[in-house]
């Protein structure tokens, strides 16, 4: 089943709201998918400055660990923590040399990295992953969020979404793929690597994949459409762009709706429902096989 | 005249209170506010009443619907009117997949556009559709008829039974064993008398193409293997 919730504003205004927003959306959506939950939220970026999410067992220290990698990076290091995830900062020069101590670490894992994006998740009902990570506070200018009830693979915070395989890249997928072996090995081959068996992760790295070798997003969910065989409904979020794309038999339910304050996705109308000015919101269906793609200048 | 606002009142106790009806009652016409897309609202009735619901549903309304007529104004997810009875259910916006699935009877009559697979397998029941229709509509559809006065998707009617489908605009591709047949006088008439239940002014039968079964797939047949 799971659910999808995908907020893009192009009003600033509401920045500040974007977290709760999306944090209704999701418990909205928790019928849909009460295994696991998990978002990606697009907040500020200072130049000359990476992000990257930490993960790590709960009660995890974070600050001691934020203090070795300052020595690393000769510098002290920004950092935020939310429950299990932590969100470092560090000047992009510096990155080499921790991202090389973080490889080091056992226990502690670099799960997302974006000059804007942080990436959570997490196993637990939808409502209860969002206030353990502090969602009602985040800010920003877009945000991708899923609830998750599994079917291909394991219910584990690796296998809960969104899957990101890509600098500020990140994708949540409702529905099943049926060909994600047979890409995965290729994707491989080309020197990607993978954290699970899960058939999302691979419709994240063939998009990266295809990014990587220069492929605008609106070209590479284009030819997602015939490289990925399966149900799909995919919502994406880059550093600037938000993405939805169906399968061509549409299997997977969708609803879309906009003002001229903020586009939204939800897999039910349901999820929808409290953003502000809903009642006068465009809301349609989107078609299938079709690539929507809104972009921030 | 009851009114049921659902932002604070369950739905099961609108069902409910629905169901109870008696033949009898006065209560013949039901207000609900704040739908928010919640599925299941107003299914099963089986009373003459009149229920008009202000905003948009989810899944299944007025599913199963004898005699009643619901309107809904806004837009409705998935299976509205599915297998409904007889009744009349009336979407003013568009409704999403599967809209009047395996209907026996009655009259759904939507506005604006219906997403795929609309009519599916359809067995009595009439349909107006005053936008397009999504792919696949009126898929295996046995009885009744399907009107679309704009276009309809690919596979329109594969693999239909004995359903009548008049489009006005383009059709995408037809499916397996759906073949344009000719608009005679009587489907003419049939095909008046619908618009002019579902309030469609201006629109002449004339405009429609008429489709239905080349009646090949009914029984498997060796050489007709590769339509299968």
């Amino acid at each position: 089943m799971c659910g999808i919730a995908g907020l893009f504003l192009k009003d600033q205004k509401l920045a500040p709201e974007l977290g709760g927003l999306l944090s209704g959306m999701l418990e909205a959506l928790s019928d849909r998918g009460p295994d696991s939950a998990g978002f990606a939220v697009y907040g500020d970026g200072d130049a000359g400055q990476i992000k990257l999410t930490l993960r790590a067992a709960p009660s995890f220290d974070f600050a001691a660990l934020v203090a070795s990698l300052g020595k690393v990076a000769g510098a002290p290091i920004a950092y935020q923590v939310h429950d299990t995830h932590a969100v470092i900062s560090i000047p992009t020069d510096r990155e080499a040399a921790v991202a090389s101590a973080l490889l080091g670490m056992k226990d502690v894992d670099m799960v997302a990295r974006g000059r804007r994006m942080a990436v959570f998740k997490e196993v637990g009902l939808p409502a209860d992953v969002a206030k353990r990570f502090g969602l009602n506070a985040m800010t920003g200018t877009h945000a991708v969020g899923h609830t998750r009830m599994a079917t291909e693979s394991a219910v584990t915070t690796n296998g809960a979404h969104p899957f990101t395989t890509g600098t500020d890249q990140c994708l949540v997928h409702n529905g099943s793929l049926s060909n994600h072996n047979d890409v995965r090995r290729e994707l491989i081959r080309q020197g990607m690597t993978f954290r699970t068996e899960n058939d999302s992760e691979v419709a994240a790295g063939y998009i990266s994949s295809q990014m990587a070798a220069g492929a605008s997003l609106q070209d590479a969910m284009t030819s997602s459409l015939s490289a990925l065989d399966g149900f799909y409904t995919f919502v994406i979020g880059t550093e600037t762009g938000f993405g939805v794309l169906r399968d061509p038999i549409a299997c997977k339910p969708a609803v879309m709706a906009e003002t001229d304050r903020w586009v939204a996705f939800g897999t039910e109308y349901r999820a929808l429902v409290d953003l502000p000015g809903i009642d006068t919101a465009k809301v349609w269906e989107p078609e299938p096989a079709k690539v929507y793609l809104w972009e921030r200048c | 005249m009851p009114t049921v606002d659902l932002a604070s009142s369950p739905l099961r106790e609108l069902n409910g209170a629905l169901h109870r009806l008696t033949p009898s009652t006065n209560e013949t016409h039901w207000t609900v506010t704040n739908p928010r897309g919640q599925h299941n609202i107003a299914v099963g009735l089986d009373f003459p009443v009149e229920i008009e619901i202000d905003g948009h549903v989810g899944y299944y309304c007025a599913g199963m619907n004898k005699q009643a007529r619901v309107t809904v104004c806004g837009n409705a997810g998935q299976g509205v009117a599915e297998n409904m009875m007889s009744g009349r259910v009336h979407v003013t916006g568009d409704a999403s997949q599967a809209a009047g699935a395996s209907g026996n009877g009655g009259l759904l009559v939507i506005d604006g556009n219906a997403s795929a697979r609309c009519g599916i397998s359809m067995k009595g029941i009439d349909i107006v559709v005053k936008g397009s229709v999504g792919h696949l509509s009126a898929f295996m559809a046995q009885a009744g008829k399907l009107v679309v006065l704009g276009d309809a998707g690919e596979a329109l009617g594969d693999s239909i039974y004995e359903a009548q489908l008049f489009v006005r605009g383009s059709v995408a591709s037809l499916g397996a064993d759906c073949i344009e047949k000719p608009l005679k006088d009587e489907h003419k008439t049939e095909l008046k008398r619908l618009l002019d239940e579902a309030g469609v002014e201006g629109v002449s039968p004339d405009e429609f193409k008429r489709y239905g079964s080349a009646r090949k797939l009914y029984h498997f047949h060796i050489d007709n293997v590769g339509s299968y």
